[in-house]
């Protein structure tokens, strides 16, 4: 089986964020970035299913500027095989993402696409979604549990809002990954070194023939409103009274 | 300008976040219409057509909608497209995870999770776990949205919609439904609850996690947690609050041992009231609540109980 995995850079998850103070958009500069730890997720699935048999090859496909090969370098080191980067100089929108990835699957031919579920600076959760119908592939999408069998179906269990659903897809399909599903790795030093060696091809949309045009013009980023701390109350007994005749929630 | 709202349900009930996906309809400005596939589900066609403002409930009942599985609910979905202008549903996990597969069926790129329409072209979603709110504007000629539930009040009123048959599509097989574990409980449901009791790390242990329940039940309110109690196995995954779990703002939210994330308050800030108990004192959870008790939850959350049921 071969496995194609999707991984985007992000601004890391620990940092907060500032407004340009144009509020034109989110000012990304000089901060630390990382991998989309959903997508960490999805690398860490895979490496294991190559690790246990099931997968044979992993690929991972990253879509951004030239510094986002540093995160595949990171998946790499992680265990992935190779990378296809696809430079973009422009932010894509997850419908381009998809696109992208369709095209190239369509010469990788994966048996599974794993993505992370949401990527956690646009928190768009689209992208898998949109890249199986483009393929006309199942999906199985927030997984907590995946599982090949021989049959060429692989099980999975999904996180949704009542509960855990668990659905037989047929093969190639479309994963995508929750938090519950593993916990990544981190690199070895000797592995990061190794990865420094391993093939990274470079593409671009113009080559893939994917129009990247976007179909949202970002017209303001403004702060949320803000919450003000309130009081730090002395005791329980007074918690419940100001709760009953201040909030007046009781 | 016509749009079709995609009904959530269980073939059975109608899910309250469908109210808010159909006002944020209305607040488009056109028709309202409504689209509910299932299997024996007359009883949620019956549900939509009182909702305020919709013109006709579509409905769709054949066994291949049963589980709501996208494969085929997005192929039906996008084939009655053609006559409408918006099609929106909830930003729930069932609509997460069936729109982005219609909005790639249509080319059209979706808008996730607004929180305000500003106009039938323009609206506002939070990006950044919520530390930032981008306005954006559609050039697509048809909008895919999905909407925050508790950024649209659902109308008051009732409707009296007319029911219209629609055509199943065939499915393709390519997944198949084996189960589904639904948590049941005789509790609010979390997104819809007026009071929740959350709980973190700071409760230590599963069996501990009862005293977060027990103040739920007090209370009459919800069952909420971190991502570290969930992953610590205390309480099953649709608890989670947080940028990527459920989205909740209800008029009173306890949070008992988190320290308050930004993944976490991205979930909770927007409730009316916010109480933290922690004994640290320094926890960023204090930041956004109204009221604080610096304190061990084994001896607040036992008062507390103690104190309510006086
Ligand atoms: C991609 C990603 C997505 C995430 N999504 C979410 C999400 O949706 N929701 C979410 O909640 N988190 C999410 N997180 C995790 C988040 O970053 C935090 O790790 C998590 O919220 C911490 O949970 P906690 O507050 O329960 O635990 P901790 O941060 O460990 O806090 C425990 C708190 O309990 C207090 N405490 C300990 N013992 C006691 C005691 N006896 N009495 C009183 N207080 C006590 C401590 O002082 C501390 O403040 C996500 C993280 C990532 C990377």
């Amino acid at each position: 089986m071969k496995v194609l995995v999707a991984v985007k850079r992000v601004v890391d998850y620990n940092v907060k964020i500032r407004i340009k103070p144009d509020g034109s958009g989110v000012d990304t500069a000089n901060l630390k970035m990382s991998m989309n730890p959903f997508d960490e997720i999805a690398v860490e699935e895979a490496v294991r299913w190559k690790e246990k048999g099931h997968a044979a090859e992993v690929v991972l496909i990253g879509i951004g500027p030239q510094a986002a090969q540093d995160t595949l370098r990171t998946g790499l080191a992680m265990g992935a095989d190779r990378a296809v980067l696809v430079k973009t100089e422009t932010e894509t929108e997850p419908l381009a993402v998809a696109k992208l990835i369709a095209a190239v699957a369509k010469t990788e031919k994966p048996d599974v696409i794993l993505l992370g579920k949401q990527a956690i600076d646009d928190d768009s959760n689209q992208t898998g979604q949109m890249l199986a119908a483009l393929l006309g592939l199942p999906q199985g999408t927030f997984i907590s549990a995946a599982k090949p069998d021989e049959a060429g179906r692989i099980t999975v269990i999904r996180e949704i809002d009542g509960g855990l659903e668990t659905l037989s897809l047929a093969t190639p399909c479309v994963l995508t990954t929750d938090l519950r599903l593993n916990e990544p790795r981190y690199a070895s030093l000797p592995n990061i070194m190794k990865a420094k060696k391993k093939p990274l091809d470079v593409t671009t949309p113009a080559d893939l023939g994917v129009d990247v045009a976007p179909r949202l013009a970002l017209l303001k980023v403004a702060e949320p409103p803000t919450r003000k701390a309130g009081v730090i109350v002395g005791s329980v007994a007074e918690l419940v009274d100001k709760l009953k005749n201040e909030a007046k929630v009781l | 300008m016509r749009a079709l709202v995609i009904a959530e349900h269980d073939n059975r009930h109608l899910k309250p976040a469908t109210l808010a996906a159909a006002e944020a309809a209305r607040q488009l400005g056109g028709g309202v219409d409504i689209l509910v596939a299932g299997a024996r589900c007359a009883a949620v066609a019956e549900a939509a057509a009182a909702i305020p403002g919709v013109e006709t409930v579509l409905l769709a009942d054949d066994a291949v909608f049963e589980q709501a599985l996208a494969e085929p609910l997005a192929d039906l979905i996008a084939g009655l497209a053609g006559g409408y202008d918006a099609l929106l549903a909830a930003a729930t996990a069932a609509g997460k995870n069936v729109m982005p597969r219609v909005a790639a069926l249509l080319d059209v790129q979706q808008v996730s999770d607004i929180v305000a329409v500003v106009s039938p072209d323009t609206f506002v979603r939070p990006i950044y776990a919520g530390n930032a709110l981008a306005t954006v504007r559609s050039a697509d000629a048809k909008k895919v949205i999905t909407v925050r539930t508790t950024a649209f009040e659902a109308a008051a009123g009732s409707g009296a919609a007319a029911v219209k048959p629609v055509a199943a599509v065939a499915d393709a097989g390519l997944s198949q439904f084996l189960e589904r574990r639904v948590t049941e409980s005789v509790r609010p449901e979390l997104t819809s609850a007026r009071v929740i009791v959350a709980g973190g790390r700071g409760i230590g242990s599963d069996g501990a996690f009862a005293l977060v329940s027990q103040l739920a039940d007090i209370l009459g309110g919800a069952v909420g947690a971190s991502r570290a109690a969930v992953d610590a196995g205390f309480i099953p995954n649709d608890a989670q609050v947080g940028q990527t779990g459920k989205i909740v703002a209800p008029d009173l939210y306890i949070a008992v041992g988190i320290s308050g994330a930004i993944q976490h308050l991205a979930g909770m800030k927007d409730s009316k009231v916010i109480v933290a108990i922690n004994k640290d004192g320094e926890a960023p959870i204090f930041q956004v609540a109204d009221y604080g008790l610096v304190a061990d939850v084994f001896e607040a959350v036992p008062a507390l109980i103690d104190c309510l049921n006086r």
